[in-house]
């Protein structure tokens, strides 16, 4: 598959990714809503490396559909269509999102 | 609505193999048959070509195969230098002309397989009639409500004759049409790049007086919104024109006179 078709596939991805994480985020805020107890349980599960793991899929499905959701912007305002141009700009989307990924980490750590 | 594996009756299966005997320089085409008359599944037939007497471009190997080998072997060709668009199929993986393509660039045994995700007529000739009635129901043709000037033909100045550039040259091989995702998966209400690429060749033109009426007709979550710069069509053209940007263009369009 030729990389700029990856990337659009990977797009999709992480857009339903974050669909389903989305409800996750709703279950946290709705345990602290709930009381102590059941916060407490929700901090514990997703503070299990299992958990932890997910987040940190879900922390870079984000960044990823955020700068390639850039990229589409630019697409609308007719720039970046050439080859050369499209693979560029989605190598600079793969380059921002490991970095904002790690980056994340550090600070939230 | 997608579809990942083919039919059972479509499953390519291994095929026939024609050996170049006494040939020094071989090179091997595996190359897809189907024979709508036998109720046999698809097949891949493997012929091998002795290069030292053969020309250089693909579509010269299929014409070997043709006149010297198997005369069954069935494809579209007709001018064999890129302007006439009927040997459009897919080669090494690509889909491209197999005039324009060198037996050179290939590695390895060269697949040969009719442009993807069309019904089959047989052999490498695909099905092409869902994209003509796509292209049919864009109108790719001039529409004016004005009389023509009484002296001569509508005037373009040559700026907004360059607007034009990169959308002329098309001729319609569809290698970007059946090399596009969305076309696979919404080919039935998506009208793909080649069609969108025709549409914005009539939208761009200064002397086109239904641009209006384009735009309303493009203006649709299927038709025209189901790109989605996946770039497919822009990699493969033979002719190295650029679908995707034009379908931008069209975008533009629509989104400037919202605003």
């Amino acid at each position: 598959m030729p990389f700029t078709a990856i990337l659009s596939i990977t797009h999709r991805a992480t857009g339903v990714a974050l669909a389903v994480g989305t409800v996750v985020l709703a279950y946290w805020l709705a345990s602290a809503a709930y009381g102590p107890a059941a916060y407490g349980h929700a901090q514990a599960v997703l503070g299990s490396w299992l958990g932890k793991l997910a987040l940190f899929g879900w922390t870079g499905a984000l960044f990823y559909h955020l700068c390639n959701g850039i990229r589409h912007l630019f697409w609308d305002k007719g720039r970046g269509y050439g080859i050369a141009e499209a693979d560029k700009s989605g190598r600079m989307v793969v380059g921002a999102t490991a970095a904002l990924t790690v980056l994340a980490w550090i600070i939230g750590l | 609505m997608v579809e990942f594996a083919l039919p059972p009756n479509s499953r390519v299966q291994p095929g026939k193999v024609y050996k170049a005997a006494g040939a020094k320089n071989v090179k091997v085409f595996k190359i897809y048959r189907y024979d709508p008359d036998s109720n046999a599944n698809p097949r891949l037939d493997s012929y091998e070509i002795d290069l030292d007497a053969c020309g250089p471009m693909v579509l010269d190997a299929l014409l070997k195969i043709k006149n010297e080998i198997d005369s069954t072997l069935t494809f579209r060709r007709s001018c064999r230098e890129g302007i006439c668009g009927s040997c459009a199929m897919n080669i090494d993986g690509t889909n491209t002309l197999a005039c324009l393509k060198p037996i050179e660039d290939i590695k390895g045994d060269a697949a040969i397989y009719p442009l993807p995700h069309m019904p089959v007529v047989k052999d490498l000739i695909p099905d092409l009639t869902l994209p003509y009635a796509q292209l049919a129901s864009i109108k790719p043709w001039m529409q004016t409500q004005t009389a023509p000037p009484p002296d001569g033909e509508r005037l373009q100045s040559p700026e907004e004759r360059e607007k034009l550039d990169g959308l002329w040259e098309c001729i319609l091989c569809f290698c970007c049409q059946t090399s596009c995702p969305s076309y696979w998966w919404n080919g039935d209400r998506y009208l793909g790049p080649s069609v969108l690429l025709q549409a914005a060749r009539w939208i761009l033109d200064s002397r086109d007086e239904m641009t209006g009426e384009r735009l309303d007709d493009l203006e649709d979550p299927f038709k025209l919104y189901r790109c989605h710069t996946i770039m497919n069509c822009t990699k493969t053209c033979p002719k190295g024109l650029n679908p995707a940007k034009a379908i931008g263009a069209i975008k533009e369009k629509i989104m400037e006179r919202r605003v």
